[in-house]
């Protein structure tokens, strides 16, 4: 094992993490932008060569400094990690060519630098967030990544983008404190915060009323993150202001990285608890994921702003996300997760689209739409391939998501699920249809059909994650066997 | 040898359509469907590609002597839809009419259930745009309809397949049956494309909403796929002979009060299915033989139909029977191409009609089921009258409606003539058309017992329609009538079918209208949920949000305490 290969779970965090402050030092816009593209870029580099090392020689454990398991702080990537790590990366180093133009437009000069800047510590609080195999390191990044998530919000040129931030910070920071008070009885029950030692001591104090109340805590706080419904509220004003570049970013990244934390803490930290069973909850996750997926679609119905159309969509797709945790068979999860690659190739896209739009339009009002499948064509046909995919028709991603979820459903027996799956496939064709049909079929108010498409510089980034998920979704056999490793790996731990 | 799926030739084909110059676009389209019907010709029945993926075996390609049938009309109707629309040129029709024939085409020699529902989904995606190709505010709305119903129907499948799947650890596309669940869901599926009785509204709905040519390519494909997914699936299924005989009939008391003639025929094509039906759910080789042949020759003959009232819109701007009459004098060409194909439909001798339907009836009289047979004949009077009798009548002759027009254009019309041919052609020489039925051809279509049967038939029917229309115009002196046994066809018949037709009519108008109101109902409810305005999409104040937090808190806690 080479130098690299070794610490590459460790790089992938450091990278970034000590890139971040150069950003400010660099200042200038141009300068910032291309360091932050070459960090964005080498840290994809070093998450794919982690995931092939994993798939490979399996699980990966890194002691900081030297120090041994329990006392220590480790690195723990197994497949599972090393796939999220390699969303984050990916999705960065597309996001970070596209930000230029974009951020350009929409966010003053002299700020640039700070979007850098936050940009990289975000990425390395997620990528930390997915390595780290220390509960309460998990706490210190998801603090990392949610502080520089709520600056890079506010960043935003609608004035409305301060308040949802504020907002953001508010709940996300009740969120983290939920964790922290959770872990802090678990911490006082156990003595150790390091999840493989958590996972062996955990099942003798199982049926504490502490050990209670704590499950409760974690879980809550990580459904405040990945926005599960009705958890959900911050959300949607949070993407809907955000610069298209910040929304691409976190939306395909924040909710998908703390839908990992929770998979981690239910089948790595109690998995041996089996908590589902144990505490009776499987019904109430399964109903708040279905509720997710049903609000979640039908309120996207309603938008008439296609950024914060596809914002309620996305708490519909986490839904299915923890529809997938929740049903908890390997099929199921291998859903779930394949989902969280799948939704962030497909939601990435399509924000990136209407990135593309806001740039050329300076809106993403639906009715600023009209006429876009002339006015935009590349950019139009994207969305329309990003829809798709969100509806879940064949030779997409979202189909391959679907079919391993309903099958998981019936594996379990149970049809009304699997049905309810199909149905709320059906409310994302009427949302996207929506945008679809101004695109195509009503003109603009000022008659304006002129060819205005947006720079080849934010379409090749577009097309690279849309192209992404159509070809994940006719060849899904290396998503489907990482992921199906992966759920493996997980449900190994709780026997 | 090909080992490709032949429907691709028309969907990538259809694909830089869009690129060419209008004139060699035009020459394009017409070569397309002969390349596809060379290559069906050429496939080698017993042929099977299969592909391996997440581990399912697909079979992207089985070519049987089942599949070969719609393979080779399929392409034929659409050279015939595309030299109808020759003058044709709106690039949308062009190519989503290719990409439906093409997926039509690729859904017949789909071996597997799962490469089924791709292109089950792509006819349904593909054809709306024909209906929305006429760009009004209603072809819209009807294609929104059309649209919803058609994916539904791929829904439904797909849960089916999943169920099936799940059951037997196949996905091969062979004989399904209804004993499970899996099998009757996918019988819904099928059964909404096939317009089988109750969910049969899209067809009369959406078909003549679309544009005068799309129609004509609509009308081909979608109910003709069901027609031989059922064939595979469902043969056999005695429930489906009952379901085919309802839909011969009740389309009738529709048909015959309509007005719009492209509904008159939408009804009729309802009614042909119906025979289809009934000759899959008997299932023997005779009755799958005649449901194959009547497909084939009841695409070549509804084509010609809808050909001959969109060559009628297209000069006119009207299909209303109320507003037509009188055209032969400017179109006799047109209303020559029209009568052949309503004795097609009718089944008179020597018109393809006959040939097939006789095959039907036979294996139903074979089965021994009278009942059945008898409302199938009843369908056949039925349909002459309201097909044969009325379109023609109305549009061409009937009273002069002042229109002077144009004959139809040359494409129009050699699509027409082409048609007509291979309408007569097949009636006088059935045998070219048995040489590629499925199974080995035992039968005599032109038996005397047949003809006479088909012209007692015919001849009585075209009586009845002669009387209906005196009764229209002397009702007095025909309630002054003495009536004897001739009763029972001059007013029991007339006031029966009057009666059960208006009871039938507002049922369903009833359901419908209820079935609209509830989900006007329930749109306005979920609107008043998440519309904009609503509760659930407005910003929250902080304070809220963490009381939620803490309520969804209580909820976890009390869960774990119970």
């Amino acid at each position: 094992m080479t130098f690299l290969s070794l610490n590459m779970s460790v790089l992938a965090v450091i990278v970034p993490l000590m890139a971040a402050p150069i950003c400010v030092l660099l200042r200038h816009s141009g300068l910032a932008w291309a360091w932050a593209t070459a960090i964005a870029g080498i840290t994809f580099v070093l998450s794919i060569g982690l995931l092939q090392h994993i798939m490979a020689n399996g699980t990966l454990v890194y002691e900081m400094g030297g120090w041994d398991g329990p006392w220590g702080i480790v690195y723990h990537i197994d497949e599972v990690s090393a796939l999220v790590v390699m969303i984050v990366a990916a999705i960065a180093a597309v996001v970070m060519p596209y930000a230029k133009l974009s951020i350009e437009r929409e966010i003053p000069k002299e700020r640039h630098y700070l979007v850098y800047c936050m940009f990289l510590l975000c990425m390395a609080g997620l990528i930390g967030m997915a390595v780290t195999g220390d509960a309460f390191n998990l706490f210190v990044f998801l603090e990392v990544s949610s502080l520089s998530s709520y600056v890079l919000i506010s960043l935003g040129n609608d004035r409305r983008a301060l308040t949802a931030s504020l907002r953001y910070l508010i709940i996300g920071t009740l969120g983290a404190t939920f964790y922290v008070i959770g872990l802090g009885m678990i911490y006082m029950m156990t003595g150790s915060l390091n999840m493989t030692d958590l996972a062996t001591s955990l099942p003798e104090v199982q049926d504490t009323q502490t050990i209670h109340v704590a499950f409760a805590f974690v879980i809550i706080g990580f459904g405040l993150k990945l926005a599960l419904f009705p958890l959900h509220i911050w959300l949607p004003n949070a993407y809907t202001y955000a610069p298209s570049a910040v929304t691409a970013f976190l939306a395909a990244t924040a909710t998908k990285v703390a839908v990992y934390a929770m998979l981690r803490l239910i089948y790595t930290v109690f998995g041996d608890v089996n908590p589902f069973e144990t505490y009776g909850l499987r019904g109430v996750m399964i109903a708040l994921a279905l509720l997710g997926m049903f609000a979640g679609s039908l309120l996207a119905i309603f938008q008439t702003n296609v950024k914060r159309l596809l914002a309620y969509s996305s708490i519909a797709q986490v839904g299915y996300m923890v529809l997938g945790i929740s049903i908890g068979n390997a099929i199921a999860l291998e859903g779930g997760i394949i989902h969280m690659f799948n939704h962030a190739l497909m939601k990435g896209g399509l924000f990136m689209a209407m990135g593309c739009v806001f740039y050329m339009v300076g809106s993403t009002d639906l009715k600023d739409m009209a006429g876009m499948g002339k006015r935009m064509p590349l950019t139009a046909a994207a969305f329309v391939i990003g829809g798709f995919a969100l509806v879940g028709t064949p030779l997409t991603v979202g189909f391959i998501s679907k079919f391993y979820l309903v099958q998981g459903a019936l594996a379990e027996g149970w049809w009304p699920i699997a049905f309810m799956i199909m149905f709320a496939s059906l409310l994302a064709v009427i949302y996207v249809w929506r945008v679809v049909e101004v695109m195509y079929f009503q003109k603009p108010a000022d008659g304006d059909l002129s060819y205005n498409e947006a720079p080849i510089a934010m379409l090749i980034p577009t097309y690279v994650l849309i192209g992404a998920a159509v070809y994940f979704g006719t060849d899904a056999t290396l998503t489907s066997e990482i992921s199906l490793n992966a759920a493996q790996t997980l449900l190994g731990g709780s026997k | 040898m090909s080992s490709f799926n032949p429907g691709l030739i028309l969907i990538i084909g259809a694909l830089p359509v869009a690129l060419l110059p209008h004139a060699l676009r035009r020459v394009y389209l017409l070569v397309l469907p002969l390349i596809g019907l060379f290559v069906v010709h050429n496939l080698t029945p017993g042929t099977v590609v299969t592909y391996e993926t997440l581990g399912l075996t697909l079979e992207l390609l089985r070519v049987d002597r089942l599949a070969m049938v719609w393979g080779y009309i399929f392409n034929i109707a659409a050279f015939l839809a595309m030299l109808f629309a020759f003058h044709e040129r709106d690039t949308m029709q062009q190519v989503s009419a290719l990409i439906y024939a093409g997926a039509a085409i690729a859904a017949v020699f789909a071996g597997d259930l799962v490469t089924l529902f791709v292109y089950w989904e792509l006819t349904a995606i593909s054809s709306v745009f024909l209906i929305w190709a006429a760009r009004t505010e209603r072809a819209y709305k009807t294609g929104m309809r059309y649209l919803l119903i058609q994916v539904g129907s791929g829904v439904i499948l797909l849960a089916g397949v999943l169920l099936w799947y799940n059951d037997t650890g196949s996905i091969q596309f062979g004989h399904i049956g209804i004993e499970t669940l899996a099998g009757k869901l996918i019988l819904i599926a099928f059964g909404i494309k096939c317009a089988f009785p109750l969910l049969h509204n899209w067809l009369q709905d959406a078909y003549p909403e679309a544009t005068v040519t799309g129609t004509v390519v609509l009308s081909a494909f979608t109910t003709k796929l069901a027609v031989y997914a059922l064939a595979r699936g469902y043969a056999g299924t005695e429930m489906l002979i009952y379901i085919g005989a309802t839909m011969t009939a009740f389309p009738i008391f529709y048909a015959v009060i309509e007005n719009d003639l492209r509904r008159v025929l939408a009804y009729s094509l309802n009614n042909q299915l119906g025979f289809m039906v009934v000759g899959i759910g008997i299932g023997t080789e005779l009755s799958l033989n005649g449901t194959a042949s009547h497909a084939f020759s009841h695409i070549l003959y509804k084509a010609l139909l809808f050909m001959s009232m969109g060559a009628v819109l297209y000069r006119t701007g009207t299909c209303k029977g109320s507003e037509l009459g009188g055209l032969y004098k400017s179109m006799p060409f047109t209303t020559g191409f029209c009568i052949i194909g309503a004795a097609s439909i009718s089944a008179f001798p020597l018109f393809s009609g006959f040939v097939s339907k006789s095959m039907i009836l036979l294996a139903v009289a074979e089965d021994h089921r009278w009942f059945v047979w008898g409302t199938l004949l009843f369908a056949s009077a039925g349909v002459f009258h309201h097909s044969g009798i009325k379109i023609p009548y109305f549009a061409f002759f009937a009273h002069d409606s002042g229109h002077r027009v144009k004959e139809a254009p040359w494409n129009m019309l050699l699509a027409m003539a082409i048609s007509s041919f291979l309408c007569i052609f097949i009636g006088v020489y059935p045998q070219m058309l048995f040489d590629i039925l499925p199974y080995p051809v035992v039968f005599e279509p032109y038996t005397s017992a047949h003809v006479i049967n088909q012209l007692q038939l015919l001849l009585f029917s075209a009586l009845a329609f002669t009387v209906l229309m005196l009764y229209k115009i002397y009702p007095p002196e025909l309630k002054s009538t003495n009536l004897d046994s001739d009763w029972i066809y001059r007013k029991f018949m007339p006031c029966v079918m009057q009666f059960a037709g208006k009871w039938i009519v507002r049922f369903d108008r009833g359901v419908r209208s209820e079935t609209l109101k509830v989900l006007d109902d329930i749109i306005a409810l979920i609107e008043g949920q998440h519309g904009t305005k609503s509760m659930m999409s407005r910003s929250m104040h902080a304070g809220t949000m963490a009381l939620i937090v803490l309520s969804v808190l209580l909820v976890f806690l009390v869960m774990m305490m119970i």
